[in-house]
């Protein structure tokens, strides 16, 4: 979108504008979470920039707040918490999602649109509603307040996301390379391993990641299923959030942005990957 | 083979090589291919029916189901069936007596609070007539009951209501629509029929409009902010797109608190702006700007945390559009704003319409942020939900409310799908 030499002074200006309202809704999507890294370096118990912070005098920060989160028990049965549930519910979801996006995207799926909707709805469903419901099944059929009750929920609210990417990656997938496969004589496992799974890899485990990121983050379902020993970071932190921000809250964000970075950093890196091996991009 | 041959020299239908006719192999190939793609889908199906659909289904049952008075005086609703409840009398002498049985009974099982409890919600002052009458009821060795149930010291007058006997009589019933009635600011009045909740009662019904009110507001906001960014990204080249989209990713990515403790952080009353304002002497220290707990904090943070949902359907779409078209019309004659306005933009409806219903469907049952940011006047429904189900522990009123705004989100959802297909759904 360059500018031609011959435009008018009125484009001209209405061009630079432009880029200017962009440049401040960029900086209005991304300054708030650059923000909370250098306060939570802050060596007072203070949530704005102190004088010292802004003369850059060494003395204004600290690490005491990462330091309090590392010693606080409440933190670290968070870490553990969040990390066994994402992951064993993640695993459930992709290993249920991606059987499921293999069969809704063969053409001979019948009702697909219809059962395609019901798949994704949890996501689509608020998650206040599914909590109420969840939290009276789960107790009906003795599962409330336990590590099983959480992963199968949040297994549920994390399998729209494997389908869906799943089932994108399976969108330019040539059924026929199956058929091949057979033909020479592969069995279906053999056909399974070698053919589809390197293939529809980079959507499966972006789809995986979407999962265990929607578990990790997820307070509402749990906050209603859990009780206290399960809880996890996110829990930790809406419950401090409710009463007083403290640093600490900063510091656990930020170290939080940084897990978000890497997983955006894998999940670019996947895209990229995909593209390359189905063709819609040159290498 | 040779049968083969035979078969196609003669008009007789085909067959295959073990004589079965072609169609009805064909046929059966393709059934045999529908099982097995609905195979790979059934385990999910179940996990979901399972862990999903029924409790939803729970939910639904539990917003209109009333076993308290049903279990719990099921004699006295046996004998409230004759009595009518249109004379205005009070019911007789043996309803009186069963009445004051059944109320001991629950007492030594030590169920009278649950049911005084369901019928407050109707009427206040049942849950204290079921927990203290008992002490009086025991004393009571012989008729009239009628009379000494109603000079009860404090409490009794309630049994000379008619309005109470009412209210159990129509409280029997398993099946209650109390619950939605209360979702809608309506109640049973006094003489039994449905009527408004007096104004100042009404809660429900103005927080409805709230909520949507300002998911369309923040979705509008999304679509201002959203567009002229998905634009950007769409036109620039594709190395510095790929670099400005990460600035979208990144939020997208971040955790939903992480986010709401930044934009806490921002806006609090010695928060970063604020302190900011204070600093450069535009605002007196007193006089700070109430920037969060109101509707200004919900709606500034659901529109950081949403925008991102309208980004990426809308850049798809733009994507999309031949930057030919664009040139086309500005060499017809057309000034920039015109060409954009009668050619490129009726092109990113579809991405807009997506954006748009994903974005509201999102921000009505948003709670989270609501509830650090919204204040007394910024949240949303939702919250009242969770106040019901955590705080005054209604878990019918609860299950009313989640209903009504799930058949919001259902509409809404079949529409998204009527207009651009569930699976067109895209992520990232």
């Amino acid at each position: 979108m360059a500018l031609p030499a011959h435009v008018e002074p009125l484009e001209r200006a209405w061009f630079y504008t432009y880029r200017v309202i962009c440049g401040l809704i960029l900086f209005f999507l991304i300054a708030p979470i650059i923000i909370i890294i250098p306060l939570s370096f802050n060596a007072g118990f203070y949530l704005s920039f102190t004088e010292k912070m802004l003369s850059l005098d060494p003395a204004g920060f600290s690490t005491q707040w990462y330091q309090e989160f590392f010693s606080d028990q409440k933190w670290i049965d968070g870490i553990k918490n969040s990390f066994f549930i994402a992951i064993l519910s993640a695993m459930i979801s992709t290993a249920l999602g991606t059987l499921a996006a293999l069969g809704l995207s063969r053409p001979e799926m019948p009702y697909r649109k219809f059962f395609m909707a019901l798949l994704i709805s949890p996501m689509i469903v608020p998650l206040i509603v599914s909590a109420l419901g969840m939290y009276f099944f789960l107790v009906s059929v003795g599962l409330g307040s336990t590590y099983t009750g959480i992963i199968l929920s949040h297994a549920v609210l994390g399998t729209p996301f494997v389908v869906i990417t799943v089932t994108a990656t399976l969108s330019g997938f040539d059924q026929s390379l199956i058929r091949a496969g057979l033909n020479l004589g592969a069995k279906p496992s053999t056909v399974f391993f070698k053919i589809i799974m390197p293939l529809i890899l980079p959507g499966v485990i972006s789809g995986a990641l979407f999962a265990f990121i929607t578990s990790f983050d997820e307070v509402v379902v749990i906050n209603f299923v859990g009780t206290t020993e399960q809880q996890t970071i996110p829990q930790v932190m809406f419950r401090g959030l409710r009463e007083n921000i403290s640093p600490t809250i900063l510091a656990v964000a930020t170290i939080l942005v940084g897990i978000s970075v890497a997983l955006l950093v894998t999940m670019e890196m996947l895209r990229r990957r995909s593209e390359r091996l189905r063709g819609l991009s040159p290498a | 083979m040779e049968k083969a041959m035979e078969n196609t020299t003669t008009s007789a239908p085909l067959v295959t090589a073990d004589g079965i006719p072609l169609k009805a192999s064909l046929q059966k190939a393709l059934r045999q291919k529908r099982r097995q793609a609905f195979m790979l889908v059934l385990p999910l199906l179940v996990f979901i029916f399972v862990l999903f659909v029924m409790p939803i289904a729970i939910m639904l049952t539990r917003s209109v189901s009333n076993p308290e008075v049903n279990s719990i005086l099921p004699r006295t609703v046996v004998a409230l069936q004759s009595w009518d409840e249109t004379s205005g009398d009070l019911p007789s002498e043996d309803v009186f007596k069963v009445l004051a049985e059944e109320i001991l009974l629950s007492k030594k099982n030590q169920v009278n609070g649950k049911v005084g409890k369901r019928l407050n919600y109707d009427m206040p002052g049942m849950a204290s007539l079921f927990r203290s009458s008992p002490r009086a009821l025991k004393r009571m060795k012989e008729g009239p009951y009628r009379e000494k149930m109603i000079n009860i010291k404090y409490v009794g007058k309630m049994f000379g209501d008619v309005a109470a006997w009412r209210l159990i009589k129509r409280e029997g019933d398993p099946v209650t629509a109390s619950y939605y009635l209360s979702a809608v600011d309506m109640k049973f009045d006094k003489n039994g029929s449905i009527s408004a909740q007096p104004e100042e009662r009404q809660i429900y019904k103005f927080l409805f409009v709230r909520t949507f009110l300002m998911s369309i507001a923040i979705t509008l906001l999304t679509i201002l902010l959203g567009y002229p960014i998905s634009y950007l990204l769409a036109t620039l080249p594709m190395r510095h797109a790929a670099l400005l989209m990460i600035l979208v990713l990144l939020p997208f990515w971040t955790s939903l608190l992480v986010r709401t403790s930044a934009w806490m952080v921002l806006l609090g009353n010695e928060g970063v702006i604020n302190e900011l304002f204070v600093w450069s002497g535009l605002v007196d220290d007193k006089n700070r700007f109430a920037l969060i707990n109101n509707q200004f904090g919900t709606l500034v943070a659901m529109t950081h945390i949403l925008l991102p949902f309208m980004i990426l359907p809308l850049y798809s779409v733009m994507k999309t559009i031949p930057p030919s078209y664009m040139r086309a019309a500005r060499s017809m004659g057309a000034t920039q704003w015109r060409a954009h306005i009668k050619v490129y933009f009726p092109l990113t409806l579809t991405g807009i319409g997506a954006g748009t219903l994903l974005v509201f469907i999102l921000a009505i049952g948003y709670y989270i942020t609501p509830e650090l940011v919204g204040g007394q006047n910024g949240t949303f429904i939702s919250n009242q939900i969770a106040f019901h189900f955590e705080s005054t522990l209604n878990w019918g009123l609860a299950s009313a409310l989640g209903a009504i705004l799930l058949v919001f989100v259902m509409v809404l959802y079949a529409l998204y799908d009527r207009v651009i297909g569930i699976d067109k759904m895209k992520l990232g």
